[in-house]
């Protein structure tokens, strides 16, 4: 199991990080999602894995899920929505100005155009 | 009174001047003044003491573990310049509301130099030498505000700049030094280090300490070679220039210098440096002042010269050149701050300071010719004047002074020095006041009214008083060598006296008059002489230097930062990745201390789809709405690897957040190609993949090595899931956490997220406000529109779901406290619920029906939580405490009332505000001119009687 997550959690990465490194900025936006979720996903893990133990206190159980990372990523995945948002909004401002959606600032003064 | 309230009147009082600009110029003026003579009472009350040779202290402790305390002292030293800085500080207020144009702001102006006088006692009356840092920086950066009160002129800015440039360079200096003193000393308290004087001069670090030290102080005071920052500064309205640089600002360094003397002074090191830099200010500064024509930089240089023979005098180390510069610190501030204010005064009246458009005054303004003249005569070192008793005393100093082991060194400069002082006193009272009554004034003068000329004369008054009956003084000063000598010196057994004999110092003050008068009498040749040379020029050689560094500082700005983004995020991850690696192969992992864990297919078949869909999105990213869908299936997967993985308030959140971020790149990516072009070479693909897949590999290592491993300690958490239920009063943990136990991260992450919000509201604002707009409007869809953009099953059904939804979001937020839920996802949820309206009916029709603006509801979430948060101060417990009780209402069951629901009720406000906001405006980009708003929410609509043929060619678009 631990595998498993761990695997993804690496996958999540390195397509994140192949995404950012792209030249438009739409990948680089995803690219930076992807590395959200597995930046969030490794706080989480942080925990250690825990199967059928939500950390909601029963007369039943005795052991929990760890309830800390849990709580850090829930207010990491709101904040990372409002990052996204303002991370679009600055792409799509520089677009509509520019008609450029270049990442990287372009040699030459003249907008090579948005459109593929 | 206490001095923490001499310290703490200037600044509280400077919040008054502006609020009482409106008043007028007079009540702006007098709330200023009766604040600083407020503080001079308050500092008056403390004479006794000093006098009986007490002490005064007062203390906070601010950051002892840093020994940073907020400790105050005030002995004969510290009094002495308090009573000079609010003493002329008076005069100068008195002053300054005659000379401020109508035009000047002058709540702005008092408001600055109540800052700095503020901040000016705070040095002479720390006791705290980081806390004496800190005013000093003050000093630095309020009187850049003073200098270049005149914003309209560009000499006034450059000034300012140059005065902060210099100034905080030599603050960045002393702060090492005084570090490092403090070191020495084991304390940062004053009263501690001047104990500690062998101890301090034995240490290797002395002189690195007395270097950087003096490095401040030599800047502060305009010492060579940093002495040209000061008349470059008289660009400041006069009343600045009167009091930074009479009493004040320069005399800082002066002060430090005296202050730390037990200490630092009598080493071959300190006589030195001092003793030459003073020497070489004070000749320098007198020759420069001879030339100058300008009034101000004539009494600047002055002052230079001035500042330089008192720091000779404390750099002799004896007792009796300590004697001597106290009392010229006394006498230079007053007669430089009367000559200051006669030279605003002639400046104010006859519309300039160039001495050569000047001249026969002396008819014109007799008052002012009066104060001007004694106060240049005392500079002069003229007898019966105050001058001339601390000139003689510093020239019988020089006398027994022996630097480079040439006798005779010391004492001819000196004389020299004396010589040139004499001779601009003289050319400043001749060429200004003397002379024929000319016609080609700029302006008519006249002597101004009494408030302008009364300050000055007061000075007068002194300087003629402490000039004939020196021995009113003497205790005094007697009192303030004293303190500054402590206990490495006794003060010296020697009066103040006008004659003393037929001693060397009286010939050399003869040789300086006399020979004053005689270049006075060449003084044409000897002009022409000086104009003809090439004389290294301050400020373009300062600007030079500045321009070269900015050079630098750009070069390599331009080359690291190159615009180049794919290439920082290059240089990022391979750094991350080599740090981390560095880290695992010097450090030691140890064994694995956890089993896994048994895998079954559905986690399999999990892992297979998120596989997939994240291979799928890499793969096909060029077509950006699959891509999108990809990031879907990724997101949902991971909601559900959350619920797995026993994390149901996750996996709520993830999948919420996942509805509204898909919604928003929907948003941007109307606007933006719905493709990406191959550019990059395959050789950069290949190179791209390569580091994306070694900082995958190394994330893996990583998360796959920390899951097999316990915490090294037992993790807080076992706290917090001991605690929730008895504490908190609620049985889901991570609830908890959020609203109570770290209710303040909390409280933090609402208010970022309301700013994200704003920050996209501000952008949306700027590009619908600039060039963009009209391309906006004007827009052609390059996707086909739907027929029926706004079809009734939809708007039915989302009106018809709307209260189920409302409903769940309140259902959600009510037993968040004890089951998986809160104000996070009922606030998400309660946007989805809403967003779905303008998605159906459209921007328009939504936003007609909204009542509360999103940015009032963001701030009404923030307000609740923070109101929440300070409730509990009202029964003293601190910030956020939460508390809670079960309440019975027949004929419901028993329930819990906490006032953590109530925090979360701010958070849900925020979060609803925050999405909203954010989604609103990306919508309001959408919008076009050719499209009409429509009313209705639904184009086709059976219970409406309109013909449809009527709208047939108008409705194609909306949100």
């Amino acid at each position: 199991m631990e595998f498993l997550v761990a695997s993804a959690i690496g996958l999540l990465t390195a397509a994140g990080i192949y995404l950012v490194l792209r030249l438009r900025t739409f990948p680089v936006i995803l690219g930076i999602s992807l590395l959200t979720y597995a930046v969030n996903v490794f706080l989480f893990v942080s925990g250690r894995l825990t199967v059928g133990a939500p950390p909601v206190l029963r007369d039943t159980l005795t052991s929990y899920a760890d309830p800390l990372p849990q709580a850090l990523v829930l207010t990491a995945i709101v904040i990372s929505f409002g990052m996204t948002a303002v991370v679009v909004m600055i792409g799509l401002g520089a677009f509509l100005n520019s008609e450029d959606d270049h990442i990287d600032d372009q040699p030459d003064e003249t907008p090579t155009g948005g459109q593929p | 009174m206490s001095l923490f309230f001499i310290v703490a009147l200037p600044f509280l009082g400077a919040l008054l001047p502006g609020v009482m600009n409106a008043a007028g110029r007079a009540a702006c003026a007098g709330v200023t003044f009766v604040v600083t003579l407020m503080a001079f009472v308050g500092l008056l009350t403390n004479l006794p003491a000093v006098l009986a040779g007490q002490v005064v202290t007062a203390r906070i402790d601010w950051m002892p573990q840093l020994g940073l305390n907020f400790t105050l002292m005030l002995d004969g030293l510290g009094f002495f310049f308090a009573f000079l800085i609010l003493g002329i500080g008076l005069l100068i207020i008195a002053y300054g509301r005659h000379y401020l144009s109508r035009n000047d702001n002058m709540g702005e102006f008092f408001t600055y130099l109540l800052l700095f006088q503020g901040a000016m006692v705070g040095i002479v009356l720390s006791d705290n030498i980081l806390l004496l840092l800190v005013f000093w920086e003050l000093t630095s950066l309020s009187s850049f505000l003073l200098i270049g009160y005149w914003k309209h002129l560009p000499e006034g800015r450059q000034g300012a700049r140059m005065a902060l440039a210099v100034t905080g360079m030599g603050g960045l200096a002393m702060i090492g030094g005084l570090m490092m003193l403090g070191q020495i000393a084991g304390s940062y308290e004053l009263s501690v280090i001047l104990q500690n004087r062998e101890a301090i001069q034995a240490d290797p670090l002395y002189t690195p300490a007395l270097l950087l030290i003096l490095l401040g102080c030599f800047t502060k005071s305009a010492q060579f070679p940093f002495h040209f920052w000061l008349p470059h500064a008289m660009a400041a309205p006069t009343p600045v220039s009167a009091y930074l640089h009479s009493a004040t600002m320069v005399k800082a360094g002066i002060f430090l210098m005296a202050r730390l003397w037990p200490v630092l002074s009598g080493t071959p090191e300190w006589f030195v440096i001092v003793t030459t830099a003073g020497l070489v200010t004070m000749v320098l500064g007198a020759v420069i002042a001879l030339f100058k024509h300008d009034l101000k930089a004539l009494l600047a240089f002055s002052t230079v010269s001035h500042l330089g023979l008192i720091t000779m005098l404390l750099g002799t180390g004896t007792a009796f050149g300590v004697f001597a510069a106290v009392f010229h610190i006394l006498n230079h501030a007053t007669f430089k701050a009367a000559l200051f204010m006669s030279a605003g005064i002639v400046d104010h009246e006859a519309k300039t300071r160039d001495i050569r458009q000047l001249g026969g005054l002396r008819h014109l303004m007799p008052v002012t010719f009066v104060i001007a003249t004694i106060a240049a005569l005392s500079m002069a070192g003229i007898p019966l004047l105050n001058g001339f008793l601390s000139k003689e005393m510093m020239l019988e100093a020089t006398t027994k002074t022996v630097l480079f082991d040439i006798w005779w060194l010391v004492p001819a400069l000196a004389t020299f020095g004396s010589l040139m002082s004499a001779a601009y006193c003289f050319r400043f009272i001749g060429h200004t006041f003397l002379g024929p009554r000319r016609d080609d004034y700029p302006a008519q003068p006249h002597d101004p009214n009494p408030g302008m000329w009364m300050p000055p004369a007061i000075l007068v008054v002194l300087v003629i008083v402490i000039g004939i009956a020196p021995a009113l003084a003497e205790p005094f000063v007697k009192l303030v060598t004293n303190a500054v000598l402590g206990t490495a010196a006794e003060v010296p057994d020697k009066h103040i006296k006008i004659w003393h004999g037929l001693i060397p110092a009286l010939y050399m003050s003869i040789v300086a008059i006399i020979g004053g008068l005689f270049v006075m009498a060449v003084f044409k040749p000897l002009l022409r002489f000086w104009e003809s040379r090439a004389r290294p020029e301050a400020k373009p050689m300062f600007e030079g230097f500045v321009e070269g560094i900015a050079v630098i500082a750009r070069f390599v700005t331009h080359r690291l930062h190159n615009g180049a983004f794919t290439r920082y995020a290059m240089i990022g991850f391979v750094t991350i990745v080599a740090a981390g690696y560095h880290a695992w192969v010097t450090g030691t992992v140890g064994d694995a201390t956890r089993a896994m864990q048994q895998v079954g297919p559905v986690p399999i078949a999990g892992w297979a789809m998120l596989v997939a869909a994240t291979c799928g999105l890499v793969i096909l990213h060029r077509n950006r709405f699959l891509a999108l869908m990809m990031i879907g299936i990724v997101g949902l997967m991971v909601s559900v690897g959350f619920v797995y993985f026993s994390a149901p308030d996750l996996a709520m959140t993830q999948f919420t957040v996942e509805v509204v971020t898909i919604i928003l790149l929907l948003l941007a990516l109307n606007f933006l190609p719905k493709g990406t072009p191959i550019e990059s070479t395959p050789l950069r693909r290949v190179r791209d993949a390569s580091v994306a897949i070694i900082g995958g590999l190394a994330t893996f290592a990583l998360a796959f090595h920390y899951m097999l491993r316990d915490a090294v300690t037992t993790p807080i958490s076992e706290f917090h899931l001991a605690n929730s239920y008895k504490g908190g009063g609620g049985t889901n943990v991570v609830n908890v956490i959020l609203v109570d136990f770290r209710g303040f991260d909390t409280y933090g992450e609402i208010i970022v997220l309301g700013i994200a919000a704003l920050l996209i509201y501000a952008l949306t604002e700027t590009l619908l406000d600039g060039p963009v707009r009209r391309k906006l409007l004007n827009r052609v869809p390059d996707q086909p529109r739907a027929g029926d953009m706004h079809p009734m099953m939809m708007v039915v059904l989302t009106r018809v779901t709307m209260p189920v939804v409302l409903l769940v979001g309140f259902y959600i937020f009510l037993r968040g406290h004890n089951e998986p839920g809160g104000g996070f996802i009922s606030g998400l949820i309660v946007s989805i619920a809403v967003v779905m309206q303008y998605m159906a009916s459209g921007f328009h029709w939504a936003s007609d029906r909204l009542r509360y603006p999103y940015h009032g509801v963001i701030g009404a979430g923030v307000l609740i939580a923070g109101l929440t948060g300070i409730g509990s101060w009202f029964v003293t417990k601190p910030f956020l405490t939460s508390d809670f009780t079960y309440v019975r209402i027949p004929p419901f069951n028993e329930f819990e009332l906490a006032t953590a629901a109530l925090f979360d009720l701010g958070v849900f406000l925020a979060v609803v505000g925050a999405v909203m906001l954010s989604l609103e405006s990306f919508s309001r980009l959408a919008r076009r001119a050719n499209v009409e708003d429509s009313e209705y929410p639904m184009d086709i609509d059976p219970s409406r009687d309109d013909p449809p043929d009527a709208r047939a060619d108008a409705p194609t678009g909306g949100g």
